[in-house]
C-alpha cells in the first residue's frame, strides 16, 4: 500500500482554519442562523394605514388618553417605579416619545381628560389631577372624586368615560362569574335575586366636578345587569353611552351535561351594548347565544342551553362578538384623517381569550365596526392584527402583546396600548 | 494545493467539535414538548387537572398573565405541602407573588374533592409542568383538612 504523506504546509493551515471557522459558526452560514420567535413582527393593518412604535416597555399599560396638545397618558395595571401613570411627549413630531415620565400613587385602568383635569380610575377610588398649560406632568396633588368601591378580586377595573353634561360614568364590575356562591364551582345554583347587583354589576354615574362622592350614597346606578365592562365609552356623535361586556366563563366546566367543550369555547358571545338609563342587560340570569341569536337563561338559574325564561325581557346587544375575545376598550372615531367610512364607527380592542383552553385562544386584535347614527351598520372587520406575534396562541402567555387601550390623537391618529410590556403604536392613514 | 485541502477536510471531519449552539437549541425544543406532553391515560391526577384546573391555569400550566399564576416551577407548587393543600381546600383570595409577578384574582375552593382526589391532583401538578417534587399522599390531605376550619371569603370595603 502506498503511504500517504500528510504535510502541513501554509495552504493546509489556511484551509484548516477556514473549515474550522465555518464549523464553529464564526462565519455565518444559513444552517446556524437564529430561527427563534424573538424578532418583533409588525402588526398588520388595512391598505393605506401604517404604524409607528411610540414607546415600549413602559409597564403594564391599560388605557390611554391623548391631550389636545398631543401629550399621552397611560394607566398601569401595577405600579412601575412606584407610579401608576406614564406621561409621554413627542417633542420633534416624528411619532416617537422623547420625554417619558412616571407619576401617580395609584395603579389602575380608567383614565380620561375632562375640563382641564386628568382623571384616573384606580381599582377602589377615582381621583383627578389638575393639568397645567405647557407642562407634561399635572399638579401632583389629587382630588378624590369617587370612593367607597369594594376591593374586588376579579373584575376590579374601573374604566371611566364622560358625557357632555359633567357626568362621569364608571364600570363597577361584579366580583363574580355568574353569581354562584361559592363562585366558579360545579353545579352550584345562582343566588336569586343576585345580591351582587346592589353594589356591583353595572355602570355608576357621578358628578364629574364634585369631590368625595361615595359610590352607594352619592353615585347613581345608570345601567344594571352588566358583568364587567372594561370597554366603556360615551359616543360624542350619537350622544349615548356604549359598552362591550366580558361574557361569563366556564359553561362546560360547571354544567357539562348541557354544554360540551365546544359549547364552552364558543359561548357566550361578547355583547356590544347601547346603554340607556335604567336598562337591565340580564347578567347573571342571562347570556347571549349568537348562534341562536337569543338571550338565554343561564344554567345557574335553570337554563339548559335552550330556555329563554325571564331573559326575553332583558336588553339584547346591538352586536355580538365571538366568545371570550375579552373586549378591553372601545373608541368612537371622530377624526378627519381616516377615510370617511371610519367616522362615527367604533374600534374595539380585544385583549384576547384565556378560556378557550384547551383549544386555541383568539382575539388579541383591534376590530372596526362601521356605524350609521347610533347603531352598527354592515359587517365588522379586523382592523389591526398580529399583536400576539405567533400564529397560534395556545396559552395567553404565548402572546407577545395583548391590546388593551385605544385613544384618538388631535390629528386623528389612532393610538393602541398593550399590557404585556407596555408598547404603544400610533396608526396613521396616508 | 488539492492534497493539503483534502487532508484538511478529512482531519476537520474527524476532529471538529459539535456546534454547541445548535445542540442547545434542540434541547430547548424537546423540553417545551415535554411540558405540555400528556401523561398516561390512567392517571387520575391528569383527569382531575383537566376538569378542575386547566381552564384557568392552561394546558401547559403557564397560567394567565395578571390573572392566574403559573404552576410551572413555582414555589407555591413545589414548596410547603400544607400550604398547597390549603389552597385546594379553601381557595385563594388576595395578592400573592408567583415567580416574580403579582396575582390577585379569586381562586375557588375545591374542597368537594376527596382526600384521595386532592392527593392525586396535587401530585400530578408537582410532577409535571417542569416540576419534579415529591408526591402528596392521602393522609397529608386528610390531616390538613381536619386541622383547617372552613373560611369565609370576606367582602372588604376600601
Amino acid at each position: 500500500m502506498k503511504k500517504i504523506a500528510i504535510s502541513f504546509n501554509q495552504n493546509t493551515w489556511i484551509f484548516f482554519i477556514l473549515f474550522m471557522s465555518i464549523n464553529l459558526g464564526l462565519i455565518q452560514n444559513t444552517k446556524c442562523q437564529d430561527k427563534s420567535d424573538n424578532k418583533s413582527r409588525e402588526i398588520t393593518l388595512p391598505n393605506g394605514f401604517s404604524s409607528i412604535v411610540v414607546a415600549d416597555s413602559l409597564g403594564q399599560g391599560r388605557h390611554i388618553i391623548i391631550n389636545s396638545n398631543g401629550d399621552i397618558y397611560v394607566s398601569l395595571l401595577r405600579l412601575k417605579n412606584k407610579c401608576g401613570i406614564v406621561a409621554l411627549r413627542d417633542t420633534n413630531n416624528d411619532g416617537k416619545a422623547d420625554i417619558i415620565k412616571y407619576f401617580g400613587t395609584f395603579s389602575g385602568t380608567g383614565i380620561g381628560i375632562y375640563n382641564g383635569y386628568l382623571y384616573f380610575g384606580a381599582d377602589t377610588i377615582i381621583v383627578r389631577y389638575k393639568l397645567r398649560p405647557g407642562e407634561l406632568l399635572p399638579a401632583p396633588e389629587y382630588q378624590v372624586i369617587a370612593k367607597g368601591f369594594y376591593i374586588n378580586y376579579q373584575h376590579a377595573a374601573k374604566s371611566i368615560t364622560f358625557d357632555k353634561e359633567d357626568h362621569l360614568y364608571v364600570n363597577v364590575g361584579a366580583p363574580s362569574n355568574a353569581c354562584q356562591i361559592p363562585d366558579r364551582t360545579l353545579h352550584t345554583p345562582g343566588n336569586d335575586p343576585c345580591p351582587l347587583l346592589e353594589d356591583f354589576g353595572g355602570i355608576w354615574r357621578f358628578d364629574a366636578n364634585k369631590t368625595n362622592q361615595d359610590q352607594l350614597k352619592d353615585g347613581y346606578r345608570y345601567s344594571t345587569g352588566l358583568r364587567n365592562c372594561v370597554a366603556l365609552r360615551w359616543n360624542p356623535l350619537a350622544d349615548h353611552l356604549y359598552a362591550v361586556q366580558h361574557g361569563r366563563d366556564q359553561l362546560h366546566e360547571f354544567w357539562p351535561e348541557y354544554y360540551t367543550e365546544d359549547d364552552g369555547v364558543n359561548l357566550p358571545a361578547e355583547e356590544f351594548f347601547l346603554l340607556k338609563e335604567g336598562a337591565d342587560f340580564g347578567w347573571p340570569y342571562c347570556y347571549f347565544d349568537d348562534h341562536q341569536d337569543k338571550k338565554l337563561l343561564a344554567p345557574e338559574y335553570g337554563g339548559n342551553g335552550k330556555t329563554e325564561g325571564r331573559c326575553i325581557e332583558k336588553e339584547k346587544p346591538i352586536l355580538a362578538f365571538p366568545a371570550h375575545y375579552a373586549p378591553n376598550d372601545l373608541l368612537f372615531y371622530t377624526g378627519e384623517q381616516f377615510p370617511i367610512q371610519y367616522k362615527g364607527g367604533a374600534f374595539i380592542a380585544f385583549h384576547g381569550s384565556w378560556n378557550r383552553a384547551p383549544q386555541e385562544q383568539k382575539g388579541y386584535n383591534i376590530v372596526f365596526v362601521p356605524f350609521n347614527g347610533d347603531k352598527p351598520y354592515g359587517k365588522w372587520s379586523v382592523f389591526a392584527d398580529g399583536f400576539a406575534g405567533v400564529d397560534k396562541i395556545k396559552s395567553p402567555r404565548d402572546a407577545k402583546a395583548r391590546p388593551c387601550g385605544l385613544a384618538q390623537g388631535p390629528d386623528g391618529s389612532l393610538y393602541i396600548v398593550e399590557d404585556t410590556k407596555g408598547k404603544i403604536w400610533k396608526i396613521t392613514y396616508h | 494545493m488539492i492534497k493539503p485541502a483534502i487532508t484538511t477536510m478529512i482531519l476537520v471531519l474527524l476532529f471538529s467539535p459539535k456546534n454547541e449552539y445548535l445542540k442547545s437549541n434542540n434541547d430547548f425544543q424537546i423540553n417545551r414538548q415535554k411540558i405540555i406532553q400528556k401523561p398516561e391515560i390512567n392517571d387520575e391526577g391528569k383527569e382531575l387537572f383537566i376538569k378542575y384546573c386547566l381552564s384557568c391555569h392552561q394546558a401547559d400550566g403557564s397560567g394567565v398573565p395578571g390573572m392566574y399564576p403559573p404552576l410551572q416551577k413555582s414555589d407555591w407548587v413545589n414548596g410547603d405541602k400544607t400550604r398547597l393543600i390549603k389552597i385546594l381546600l379553601n381557595g385563594l383570595q388576595g395578592e400573592i407573588e408567583v415567580n416574580g409577578e403579582i396575582y390577585s384574582q379569586f381562586m375557588p375552593k375545591q374542597n368537594n374533592l376527596t382526600d384521595h382526589e386532592i392527593a392525586n391532583l396535587l401530585t400530578f401538578v408537582r410532577q409535571n409542568f417542569g416540576n419534579s417534587s415529591s408526591e402528596i399522599n392521602e393522609k397529608e390531605v386528610s390531616d390538613t383538612r381536619e386541622k383547617n376550619p372552613k373560611s369565609e371569603l370576606k367582602k372588604l370595603k376600601y
